[in-house]
């Protein structure tokens, strides 16, 4: 009979940790109700989102931010579902995202990239177009050296490359590329890795490689220089803004947060990701 | 109350967990197949054969592909890694002095350690440099076979190892006792006799390169072609997941998911493969080698 008295006890024993763990769960969540932000969306802008909101969380006490990447459409499409509480874009919204309010809080340039000793110093619209669709495969039918021309396409679905097709005016289907990257930094270790390679990616992230050493080059477009001052000072032509967005008119802790995201407070956070802040 | 003795309730709270973690396999195939269903109805089922290119976002979804870059990235890794993860555990069990044999095995066992990303990275920023200066682009078939290599090698070499180590000492003695020489010994009698765990080892090692993503997608150029040299870019069916899932809705996710079917229905062949070897060995070598 001992027995009985043993598992008696013991299923006491779990009953009372079940409840515990119930009890646990349920103020958890409620506390993470009040003092939780969820952001997901562009790989672009969450480094710039996850230094905003790391500022944003030792001045408010106790508000936790949690930063996850996963694209622009991700942004989109947690926001909207209620997955998260903020989205991050790294486009305008497009006509049937126009449920979503954004909040502009910085600029983007998009640049052409080649490994730093190639000699090419410029390609034209015209050029980057034939050597995309795989009209030009030599660099010396450019002016470079003689040697075989690597391109780099972004994969289906990332927004840079949707940029990049628009602008081009180019179907994905056109492009003949040689290698598929992911994102930013990808693209510029393929870059910098292969003397014949060219590629597009942020002009933020290239021009802070670039300054770190990373073997690339940022190729000027239509004459201008592929910097982030050309794209503050709206010059330059490839350029997109970084949204972050919310389901309705931002209320409480979300409205605190985008607020705070939109003002000269984290301008220098901006610049430091070699964004451009806008104009305010 | 609770009046059962407690080998039963034992019994019955093992049988749950059993349960619960065998009809884990069947749920995720069943979230799978519902989320592939919007695919296999509209596109439909024979477009992902005879579409010719993967633009899914246009319309085109050709996977076959990807299909071959995965599965010749993976025969040729295995063909790689085989010989050498072999060699090495032979040369463990039979050759090398008791110290260098320790210093070895710790060091495999690290590089089994080491998380797949790393490898990629390191793929990325020397093997693909590399190889792009005797034939551009360099991230390529080659890249990804290499990589795969080293990463499952570690699997054949320990698993081979613990197969040889399992073998009776009376097989041993046996063969020293007919005078035979330690070529003979290894060649005629160890390895045969360890076939079955050393065949073990290479379907998980297979298993191992077909479900490998990151470092695979960091290598492989990730264009979707069927490649027709080693210098050739591929894109497998796992990289085509991780690369396009996170931004994907409606048909482009469905047909990832189909990806996602195909490569379960590879690794499913695979394990039928290696049931049917394993099975033919038993009946080859008699009941010794049984478990």
């Amino acid at each position: 009979m001992k027995l009985q008295v043993y598992d008696r006890a013991l299923f006491t024993l779990l009953a009372a940790l079940l409840a515990t763990l119930l009890m646990a769960t349920v103020s958890v969540a409620s506390f993470a109700q009040e003092r939780k932000l969820v952001i997901t969306g562009a790989s672009t802008a969450a480094p710039l989102v996850a230094e905003i909101a790391k500022r944003f969380e030792t001045q408010n006490r106790g508000v936790r931010i949690d930063v996850q990447t996963g694209g622009s459409s991700r942004g989109v499409a947690d926001a909207r579902a209620g997955i998260s509480d903020i989205g991050m874009v790294s486009r305008a919204l497009s006509g049937e995202e126009q449920d979503l309010k954004s909040h502009l809080i910085a600029n983007d340039g998009m640049s052409v990239i080649v490994h730093k000793t190639n000699p090419v110093q410029a390609l034209t619209r015209e050029q980057i177009i034939d050597i995309y669709t795989g009209k030009i495969t030599n660099w010396k039918d450019v002016g470079g050296k003689d040697g075989k021309i690597t391109v780099v396409n972004k994969a289906e679905g990332r927004s840079t490359l949707e940029l990049f097709l628009a602008f081009f005016k180019l179907s994905n289907r056109d492009i003949k590329a040689q290698v598929v990257i992911g994102d930013n930094p990808q693209g510029v270790k393929t870059v910098s890795g292969n003397p014949g390679a060219i590629g597009y990616v942020s002009i933020g992230a290239a021009e802070f490689e670039a300054q770190n050493g990373a073997s690339i080059k940022l190729l000027p477009l239509g004459g201008i220089a592929a910097t982030t001052e050309n794209v503050r000072n709206g010059t330059f032509p490839l350029s997109r803004p970084i949204n972050i967005v919310t389901k309705g008119v931002p209320q409480g802790l979300q409205k605190q947060f985008v607020d705070f995201a939109t003002s000269q407070a984290v301008t220098d956070l901006v610049k430091e990701q070699y964004f451009v802040p806008p104009a305010r | 109350m609770f009046r059962l003795p407690a080998d039963k309730v034992l019994q019955r709270a093992l049988f749950v967990v059993a349960l619960l973690t065998a009809s884990l396999v069947g749920l995720i195939i069943l979230f799978v197949l519902r989320e592939t269903l919007p695919a296999l109805q509209s596109p439909g089922i024979t477009r992902f054969v005879t579409d010719e290119s993967w633009h899914p976002l246009e319309g085109k979804f050709g996977m076959l592909p990807m299909l071959w870059g995965t599965l010749f990235s993976t025969t040729l890794a295995v063909l790689l890694a085989t010989p050498l993860g072999i060699g090495m555990a032979v040369f463990c069990r039979y050759v090398a002095p008791p110290a260098l044999v320790s210093t070895f095995r710790g060091l495999v066992t690290l590089l089994a350690g080491i998380p797949s990303v790393v490898f990629g990275f390191w793929g990325l920023t020397v093997l693909v440099p590399l190889i792009a200066r005797v034939e551009p682009p360099g991230a390529s078939l080659l890249a990804a076979s290499l990589i795969l290599a080293i990463m499952i090698l570690p699997t054949v070499a320990l698993m081979s190892e613990a197969a040889l180590a399992a073998i009776p000492e009376s097989y041993a003695q046996g063969a020293a006792a007919l005078g035979l020489g330690r070529r003979a010994t290894v060649l005629r009698v160890m390895l045969p006799a360890a076939k079955s765990g050393i065949i073990a080892a290479v379907i998980l090692a297979t298993a191992r390169a077909l479900g490998e993503t990151m470092a695979v997608l960091m290598v492989s150029g990730n264009v979707v072609e069927t490649p027709t040299s080693l210098f050739a870019p591929i894109r497998t069916l796992t990289a085509n997941i991780a690369l396009e899932m996170a931004y994907a809705t409606k048909f482009h996710r469905a047909s990832l998911f189909v990806s996602g079917l195909v490569l379960t229905a590879v690794i499913m062949l695979l394990a039928w493969l290696a049931y049917r070897a394993e099975h033919h060995i038993q009946k080859a070598t008699g009941v010794l080698h049984a478990a």
